[in-house]
């Protein structure tokens, strides 16, 4: 029962997005208040049946309700309940639903707290984001539908994929969808300027903090299916250039152009044509991307099923969004007057350089992700274009771009100082080369190792320079930089914040240069030097799980004699899908970790291990994690709060108008 | 400077970052990409040792050695041709006689092939789709013809 009350509520979904997506239309069109007025409370009722048709999907398999046939496929009633309630979007069709609840929420969030907007801009907002989730409840309906009932139900489910059954499936999704789908906000606020024929800085100040809402949601998305991906897979690697991760670093890259260009239409009133190419690019990539790992086109982990409907679907809602937006903006934006002039050494400047570049790389990635793809719908050839060729063309595109970020900084707006810029990063500069000798002295190793950690060093403290010129004057105590540095804007914090995070990372990624890996057969009471530990192999031992057996190979890690840490590198099996996987034993020591991965048995009871010391490995999540707290700084920033925009309008319109 | 220059200046950075980008992917592109082939294919292409490719096809039964130190051998066939496979190293939790593979390495001589890696299927719900296609046109395979394959 509650699963038709659930596949109704689905439907009446649809519906309602169906009005929502004509109604305010209409109204915008003629200029009808009440019709635009019905957007709001359509976007909150599509938001709430679509959550309640979520909750009846959750409810099925919390009580693992095997009558359902996404149940049956993807659940088993010895599943620990943090995988039953995981599972639910550990599938195609589940996943799919995640994706339009989430669409639906934006909708639904910009709905109660648009009461600043225009009333036609949010009207025509919330039309096209419910052209957006119309399209996908349409698909969920016809080609996707998780409530399909089976006639003979049978008496356990298959259970999920056991890559599957972990804590990142819990997080990794739920993420990267608020990320991804974000964007739809965004350019569902691109597309309602272009239908309005009205785009001003106010309208940046409504997009920004959606984009940067997203864009945390997105970063946060993917470096937790790194990290997933790096402890689950067994083979040490965090990043693959897989075009499933492709797809999410693609809309990162522009969401990130977005986010400064919105800075500078905010500020200055100018790039406002550029802005909503962004918006529109930003999201056309996360469809890109939807269709990428939802139609089968790959192989992937991430992709559930093949299902050819499913993909000709996806496609044609891309190539509708897509080519609509587009003909759109090709036919509005001529309307958008361009706004302030700028000398190209300045604030502006330096961003429109950041912009360039960022969709420079976004370019380069989206070749090397599909090509392949096209050339084999072509010519039939079959060709894989993996890690060597993104590090070759998005390597040497983003250096360039971390070396002027902190000049960007530093720029005035209009017309900024570029010698004066470069000379108070001296200090960067400086630690950047000592960390270069510090490095190359003790050491040693690959060379462009050395040449990252330089940059990540000068990247580091070049984001804080700006930051200290502005506490730190001649003559001011520690209790007055301290109010000063309370007071400063939290943007300009957020700022500082998210361009180390770059840094950061960037220092975990080339230090992985001098990390330490060994192929060993190991057996009890094996000595085995790894870096500069020593781990110890303790006895081989069978260790039963919920609905898996594990066979585990606990070993001690020492340094000097002394234990530091205990890693349990295991092999599963889990018999209802007959299939094996591998539990890394991490250990995290400092900044780096230790890394064991097991591989077969042999027949004399010893093991293949794959041993890692990874030195500074975690700096690459915990650069994402302080590009996240930029962005929350950022966000918190009075002048970005939801609501702020009207108190502040108030006055300052008046010579406007 | 007037908007003209300024809109100059933007156009000839412009063309110089695309410029850039372009020499790149045009050369990455011609040093790392590989072909992909099943055994047929590579028998009718007659490549010359030492190229870099990727293969693909089903683990031959009983067509396993395993040697000294990790290495292991192994057949990859498409029922109508095979290429032989050594590898040095860990095979893939899902590598198995009788399933789907996928090896990427280079070409030693006919028939013969050095993997440095070796990929298998992400669950047990599917082929790889390049070796999926390669069985396909073998004939040797039909979409819902094996039963681990056609749980939709």
């Amino acid at each position: 029962m509650i699963t038709e009350i659930g596949h109704y509520a689905l439907v009446l979904a649809l519906a309602l997005a169906m009005v929502q997506s004509t109604a305010p239309l209409w109204g915008v069109w003629r200029g009808d208040v009440a019709l635009m007025a019905t957007a709001r409370p359509v976007a909150v009722a599509q938001f709430l049946l679509i959550a309640l048709s979520f909750a009846a999907l959750t409810h099925a398999y919390l009580i693992s309700d095997f009558s359902l046939l996404n149940v049956v496929e993807n659940s088993h009633s010895a599943k620990p309940l943090i995988y039953k309630i995981s599972g639910v979007w550990g599938n195609h069709e589940g996943s799919m639903l995640l994706w339009v609840l989430i669409l639906a929420l934006f909708g639904a969030l910009v709905a109660l707290g648009s009461r600043a907007m225009p009333v036609d801009l949010a009207a025509a907002t919330l039309a096209v984001q419910a052209w957006v989730g119309a399209a996908f409840l349409f698909f969920i309906l016809l080609t996707s539908n998780p409530f399909l009932r089976l006639a003979q139900p049978p008496i356990e489910g298959r259970d999920l994929n056991p890559i599957l059954q972990d804590l990142g499936l819990a997080i990794h999704p739920p993420l990267l969808y608020l990320g991804y789908v974000g964007f739809s906000i965004t350019f569902s606020f691109a597309a309602a300027a272009l239908i309005c024929g009205r785009i001003d800085a106010s309208w940046a100040r409504f997009v920004r903090p959606w984009t940067l809402l997203a864009w945390i949601f997105l970063t946060l998305g993917i470096a937790m299916g790194s990290y997933w991906a790096y402890y689950t897979l067994g083979w040490g690697g965090f990043w693959f250039w897989d075009p499933v991760e492709n797809a999410s670093l693609m809309p990162w890259l522009a969401g990130t152009a977005l986010l400064h260009t919105a800075a500078v239409m905010e500020k200055r009133d100018a790039l406002k044509i550029w802005t909503i190419f962004l918006a529109i690019l930003a999201f056309s990539l996360s469809l890109l991307g939807t269709f990428l790992v939802r139609s089968g086109v790959l192989t992937s982990v991430h992709a559930f099923a093949n299902d050819p409907a499913r993909g000709v679907f996806i496609l044609a809602i891309l190539v509708f969004f897509i080519g609509g937006s587009l003909a759109l903006f090709a036919w509005r934006a001529s309307r958008l007057r361009q706004g302030g002039i700028f000398a190209p050494v300045s604030r502006e400047g330096a961003l429109v350089l950041n912009n360039l570049l960022l969709t420079t790389c976004c370019a380069t990635v989206f070749v090397g992700t599909l090509y392949p793809l096209a050339l084999e719908s072509m010519t039939g050839e079959k060709i894989s274009v993996g890690a060597p060729f993104f590090n070759l063309t998005f390597g040497p595109l983003f250096v360039p771009i971390m070396l002027v970020m902190p000049l960007g900084q530093m720029l005035a707006w209009k017309r900024g100082d570029l010698l004066g810029a470069a000379q108070r990063l001296m200090v960067a500069l400086a630690v950047g080369f000592a960390v270069a000798l510090i490095f190359g002295a003790l050491r040693g190793g690959p060379v462009l190792s050395i040449v990252g950690v330089a940059i990540a060093a000068y990247l580091v403290v070049g984001s804080f320079v700006e930051v200290y010129g502005r506490i730190a004057a001649r003559g001011v105590t520690l209790g007055g930089a301290i109010s000063r540095a309370m007071g400063l804007p939290r943007s300009a914090w957020g700022t500082a914040f998210a361009h180390a995070g770059i840094g950061v990372t960037l220092f975990g990624l080339a230090a992985t240069g001098w990390g330490v890996e060994l192929v060993q057969t190991i057996k009890p009471g094996d000595q085995i030097a790894l870096g500069p530990y020593q781990l110890v192999v303790g006895d081989i031992v069978k260790r039963p799980g919920s609905n898996f057996d594990a066979t585990v190979a606990p070993m001690e890690v020492r340094s000097g004699g002394v234990v530091v840490a205990t890693v349990n590198p295991a092999k599963r099996f889990y018999p209802a899908r007959q299939m094996p996987t591998t539990e890394a034993g991490i250990a995290t020591l400092g900044l780096g970790q230790v890394y064991v991965s097991l591989s077969q048995q042999n027949p004399d009871g010893s093991l293949d291990a794959n041993l890692y010391w990874k030195p500074f490995v975690t700096l690459i999540w915990i650069g994402t994690l302080l590009m996240a707290l930029g962005g929350g700084l950022s966000l918190s920033d009075r002048r970005l709060r939801i609501g702020v925009a009207r108190r502040a309008r108030t006055p300052a319109a008046q010579p406007a108008e | 400077m007037t908007r003209k220059g300024r809109r100059l200046t933007l156009i000839a950075s412009m063309l110089a970052v695309l410029g850039v980008a372009a020499g790149l992917v045009l050369f990455a592109m011609r040093d790392s990409i590989v072909f992909f082939y099943g055994p047929s294919e590579l028998a009718e292409k007659a490549l010359s040792p030492g190229t870099r490719l990727r293969i693909g096809g089903l683990v031959k039964d009983g067509s396993v050695v395993r040697g000294e130190n990790k290495s292991i051998s192994f057949v990859i066939t498409d029922s109508n041709k095979e290429v032989r496979v050594a590898y040095v190293g860990q095979v893939p939790d899902l590598f198995r006689e009788g399933q789907g593979v996928v090896a990427e390495g280079v070409l030693v001589g006919p028939g013969q092939f050095r993997a440095d890696s070796v990929l298998a299927k992400h669950d047990e719900k599917y082929m790889p789709r390049e070796v999926a296609d390669a069985l396909k046109k073998q004939g040797v395979w039909n979409d819902g013809a094996p039963a681990p394959a056609a749980s939709k």
